[in-house]
C-alpha cells in the first residue's frame, strides 16, 4: 500500500474586486462560474433549438397555421433588454452599484413589458390555444421570460455579494455573460417569430 | 467553499448535505428503492403473462379498478408496463450509474474537494426525488398510472382521459415527473462537466483522467443535449393535455366516441423529439458501465487496459453518432424509405466503436491471470450480455428485418440485454468494487459470487427465449395470449416467468449482502483491490473534504498496471510517493 504525496493545500487564490471585494471562490478555481454559465448557455440553446425545430415541423404540415402579427410593444421591450445589457457592462467595468440597480430594474421592466404584450394579444382573442402560431409565441416568450427572471436572480446575488464586499470578479463576469446571452437569445426569438411565427 | 464538518447537525451532514459523497449515496439509495419497485411491477406483468386468469393475492385491494379480485386487466397491464419502463430507465439506469456513482466518485477521481457547484448538486438530487414521488403518485390518483408506455406516444399520451384509464391525471403526472427529472439531470450534468474541466488537481491532465471519469464526462455531455430536448417536449405535451394546444394532436380525431377539440398537430413530432432524447438516453445508461468495466478489468487482470486512447476516441465517436440514429426507432412510423436508410447506416456504423471497445476489453484480459471477485465477475458478465444484446441489434438496425421484428418480443430481448441487464451488471460491478470506498466496509465475496452466477444464469433464461418468441411472431405489449395462434408459446412464457421470479428473488441476496455489509462488514483498507486511481489514495470512506485538508498531486496515468513499482508492487498509483 502506498502513501500518496499529499502536501498541504495552498491557500485559495483570491481575485480582488476593487478595494472592497475579495474572492469567495467556488472550491478552488475561479473560472468555474463562467464555465458553468457557458455550459448553461449550451443547454438553453439546445432547448430553444428543439422548440425551433418543433415549430418548423408543426408549421410544415399544418393547414391551420396563421401568421401572428406581433404587438409593436415587443420592439420597445427589445430596446429595454438591449439597454440593460449596456448598463450592466458599464456597471461591471466601473463596479458601480447604481448601474447594477438600473440593470435589474430594466430587466424587470422587460418582463413587465412582455406581460403587457401578452395582454394585448389576449385582448385580440389570440390565446394559447387559439392556434399553433400563438401557442408557439406564448411558449417561446414565457420560457425566455423565465430565463430572464433567473438572470435577475443572479444579478441580485451579485448585488448582495458586491455590497458585502465579497464578490469575485469571475462571478460577476459569469452573471454578465448570462445576461448578454438573454439579449442575444431574445433577438433570435424575435427574428424567428417575425419570419416564421 | 469551506467544509466545516464538525459543527454541522446530523440533518445538514447526512440529509440536506452539499457533500458530493452523501449526494452520491442518496442517489444510489433512491435507485435501490426504484429498482425493487420496478422489479415488483415486472413480476406482476410476468405472472399475468404466464397465468392470466389466476388472481395475484392482495393485488385486488391495492388496485381495485385495475385488478379487481387480483386479476390484472389489459389496461392495468399496460399501466404496469409504462411504470416499469419509466422507473427503470429514468430512476434506475440514469440515476445509479451516472448520477449516483458519478457524484460519489468523479470529484474523488479528479482530486477535487467537491463538485463545482455543491448547492446545485444537492438541488439536483432533491429535484430527482421529487420527480420520483410525483411519478409514484400516479398509482394513487384517478384511474391509476398511464398506459402509453415509457415512450408516451402521442396522440394517446396527449388527449386526456378519453383515451383510457390512467390517461387523465396519471398521464399528466407522468409528463410533469419527467419534466422535473430533466431539470435535475441538466443541473447534475452541468456540475459533472464543470468539475472535470475546472477542478482537476495538480498533474491531473485530461490524458491522466481515469476511464470512468472520461465515461461520466462524455455521458454528461450527452445528457446535457438529450434532456435539453426532452424538457421542452414534455412542456409541449403538458400544454396539449391541460391548456388545449395542438402540438401533437391531429384534427378530426375521434376517441371514445368523442371528437377531440384539437387540430393540425403532428404525432410524429413527438416521436422525433422523444427519440432524439431517447436514443442518446440508451448511451446515458450504458456509457458509465463502459467506464466502470474499463476501470475494473485492468485492476483484476493486473494488466493495463489495451488501447486507452482508442477507448476514449471510441467513447467520443459513440457520443456523436448517438445523435444521428434516433429514426431507427421509427421505421414503422411510415417514414420515407430513403430516410430509413439514412438512419440505418449510422446505426450500423455506431456498432464499430462499440465493437472496438469490446475487443479492447477482451484483449485486456487475454492471457491475464484474472482475479475472480464479485466485481470482476460482473464486469465480465457485462461484456457477455452487452455482446449478446449488441448482436441482435444488427437485425433491428435494418428496416427490412426491423419491420417484422419491431413489434415483437425480439425487441424486448434486445433492449433488456443491451441496456437493461448490461447497465445493471455495470451497477453491480461498480457496487462490489467501490463499496469499500462508499461505506468503509467490505462486502461478502461468497454471497457476491453466488449473486453473480445465479443472476447470470437467470437473465439468460429470461431474455434468450424472448428472441425465439419474437421470431415466432409473438407481439409485445399484449397482456395475454390465451385464445389465439400464440397459444403454443404459453409454456415458454411460463418458463420465462419462473426464471424472472427466480432471478428477482436472487436480488434479495444482493440486498441482504448490501445491508449487512453496510452495518457489519469487515473494515475496509484504503486500497483493497490494489488500484491506481486517486479515490484509493484516501481513507475508506474518505473524509468530508476528500483528502483530509491536503491536495493530491498526480504523477502518473490511471493505467499503470503490470509495472515494477516501489516495494515490489505491480502497479503505480496516480499520486505515487517517490
Amino acid at each position: 500500500m502506498s502513501t500518496a504525496i499529499l502536501p498541504p493545500r495552498p491557500p485559495t487564490p483570491t481575485v480582488p474586486v476593487a478595494s472592497v471585494a475579495t474572492a469567495d471562490g467556488g472550491p478552488g478555481d475561479s473560472h468555474v462560474a463562467q464555465t458553468g454559465v457557458w455550459i448553461g448557455i449550451g443547454t438553453i440553446t439546445m432547448s430553444f433549438a428543439a422548440l425551433t425545430s418543433a415549430l418548423v415541423v408543426r408549421q410544415s404540415g399544418a393547414p391551420d397555421w396563421q401568421h401572428l402579427h406581433l404587438p409593436a410593444l415587443l420592439y420597445v421591450n427589445t430596446l429595454v433588454l438591449l439597454a440593460s445589457s449596456l448598463t450592466l457592462e458599464s456597471a461591471r467595468r466601473r463596479l458601480s452599484p447604481l448601474g447594477l440597480h438600473v440593470t435589474v430594474a430594466l430587466g424587470l421592466l422587460f418582463v413587465v413589458g412582455q406581460v403587457l404584450a401578452w395582454r394585448q394579444l389576449i385582448a385580440q382573442q389570440q390565446l394559447l390555444a387559439s392556434g399553433p402560431s400563438s401557442a408557439f409565441f406564448y411558449v417561446f416568450t414565457a420560457l425566455h421570460a423565465a430565463h430572464v427572471l433567473g438572470g435577475v436572480g443572479g444579478l441580485l446575488y451579485v448585488q448582495r455579494r458586491l455590497a458585502a464586499g465579497v464578490l469575485a470578479l469571475s462571478t460577476y463576469k459569469a452573471a454578465a455573460l448570462y445576461w448578454h446571452f438573454m439579449a442575444v437569445l431574445w433577438l433570435y426569438l424575435l427574428a424567428l417569430l417575425t419570419i416564421r411565427g | 467553499m469551506t467544509h466545516v464538518a464538525v459543527a454541522q447537525s446530523f440533518l445538514r451532514r447526512q440529509v440536506f448535505s452539499v457533500d458530493h459523497k452523501v449526494i452520491g449515496r442518496q442517489y444510489l439509495d433512491l435507485a435501490l428503492v426504484a429498482v425493487f419497485t420496478g422489479m415488483l411491477l415486472s413480476w406482476l406483468m410476468r405472472f399475468h403473462l404466464g397465468w392470466p386468469e389466476t388472481p395475484v393475492p392482495g393485488l385486488g385491494k391495492l388496485a381495485p379498478t385495475g385488478a379487481a379480485g387480483g386479476v390484472i386487466t389489459p389496461e392495468y397491464y399496460l399501466a404496469l408496463m409504462t411504470m416499469h419502463g419509466t422507473i427503470m430507465i429514468f430512476f434506475v439506469l440514469t440515476t445509479a450509474p451516472f448520477a449516483g456513482f458519478g457524484n460519489f466518485l468523479l470529484p474523488l477521481q479528479v482530486g477535487a474537494e467537491d463538485m463545482a457547484f455543491p448547492r446545485i448538486n444537492m438541488m439536483s438530487f432533491w429535484v430527482t426525488l421529487l420527480a420520483f414521488l410525483v411519478l409514484l403518485t400516479a398509482f394513487f390518483v384517478g384511474d391509476g398510472p398511464p398506459l402509453s408506455g415509457w415512450t408516451a406516444y402521442a396522440p394517446l399520451s396527449a388527449v386526456g382521459e378519453d383515451a383510457g384509464p390512467g390517461q387523465g391525471a396519471g398521464q399528466t403526472l407522468w409528463a410533469i415527473s419527467i419534466a422535473i427529472f430533466c431539470v435535475a439531470q441538466l443541473l447534475g450534468a452541468l456540475n459533472f462537466i464543470a468539475t472535470t474541466l475546472d477542478l482537476r488537481t495538480k498533474g491531473m491532465s485530461l490524458a491522466r483522467l481515469p476511464f470512468a471519469t472520461w465515461a461520466w464526462l462524455i455521458t454528461a455531455v450527452i445528457a446535457l443535449v438529450a434532456f435539453a430536448v426532452l424538457l421542452p417536449a414534455c412542456i409541449l405535451l403538458i400544454l396539449d393535455r391541460v391548456a388545449g394546444t395542438s402540438f401533437f394532436i391531429p384534427g378530426g380525431l375521434v376517441i371514445s366516441d368523442r371528437l377531440q377539440p384539437h387540430a393540425g398537430g403532428s404525432p410524429l413530432l413527438w416521436q422525433h423529439l422523444f427519440w432524439f432524447f431517447g436514443h442518446p438516453e440508451v448511451y446515458i445508461a450504458i456509457l458509465p458501465g463502459f467506464g466502470v468495466v474499463s476501470q475494473i478489468l485492468p485492476v483484476f487482470a493486473r494488466k493495463p487496459l489495451l488501447g486507452p486512447r482508442v477507448f476514449i476516441t471510441c467513447l467520443i465517436a459513440i457520443a456523436f453518432l448517438s445523435y444521428t440514429v434516433w429514426g431507427h426507432h421509427m421505421f414503422l412510423s411510415g417514414m420515407n424509405p430513403f430516410s430509413a436508410t439514412l438512419f440505418s447506416v449510422p446505426t450500423l456504423v455506431i456498432t464499430i466503436p462499440a465493437a472496438i471497445i469490446t475487443l479492447l476489453w477482451i484483449g485486456t484480459i487475454y492471457g491475464a491471470r484474472l482475479r475472480l471477485t464479485s466485481a470482476s465477475l460482473f464486469a465480465l458478465g457485462f461484456v457477455s450480455v452487452f455482446v449478446t444484446g449488441g448482436l441482435s441489434g444488427f437485425f433491428l438496425a435494418q428496416p427490412s428485418t426491423d419491420i417484422y421484428l419491431h413489434g415483437t418480443y425480439f425487441v424486448v430481448a434486445h433492449f433488456h440485454f443491451v441496456m437493461g441487464v448490461a447497465a445493471m451488471f455495470g451497477i453491480f460491478a461498480g457496487t462490489y468494487f467501490w463499496f469499500p470506498k462508499l461505506f468503509g466496509r467490505m462486502m461478502n465475496e461468497t454471497l457476491g459470487k453466488w449473486h453473480f452466477w445465479l443472476t447470470f444464469i437467470g437473465v439468460y433464461s429470461i431474455f434468450m427465449p424472448m428472441h425465439y418468441l419474437g421470431l415466432a411472431g409473438n407481439v409485445r405489449r399484449y397482456s395475454a395470449f390465451t385464445d389465439d395462434y400464440l397459444q403454443p408459446l404459453i409454456p415458454l412464457h411460463r418458463f420465462i416467468t419462473v426464471a424472472a421470479l427466480f432471478t428477482g428473488a436472487v436480488q434479495l441476496l444482493f440486498l441482504f449482502n448490501l445491508m449487512r455489509s453496510r452495518l457489519r462488514g469487515p473494515k475496509a483498507p484504503n486500497n483493497p483491490w490494489e488500484a491506481t486511481t486517486l479515490e484509493w489514495s484516501t481513507s475508506s470512506p474518505p473524509p468530508h473534504d476528500n483528502f483530509g485538508g491536503r491536495r493530491a498531486v498526480v504523477t502518473h496515468g490511471p493505467n499503470e498496471y503490470g509495472v515494477t513499482g516501489p516495494g515490489g508492487r505491480d502497479y503505480l498509483m496516480q499520486a505515487e510517493s517517490q
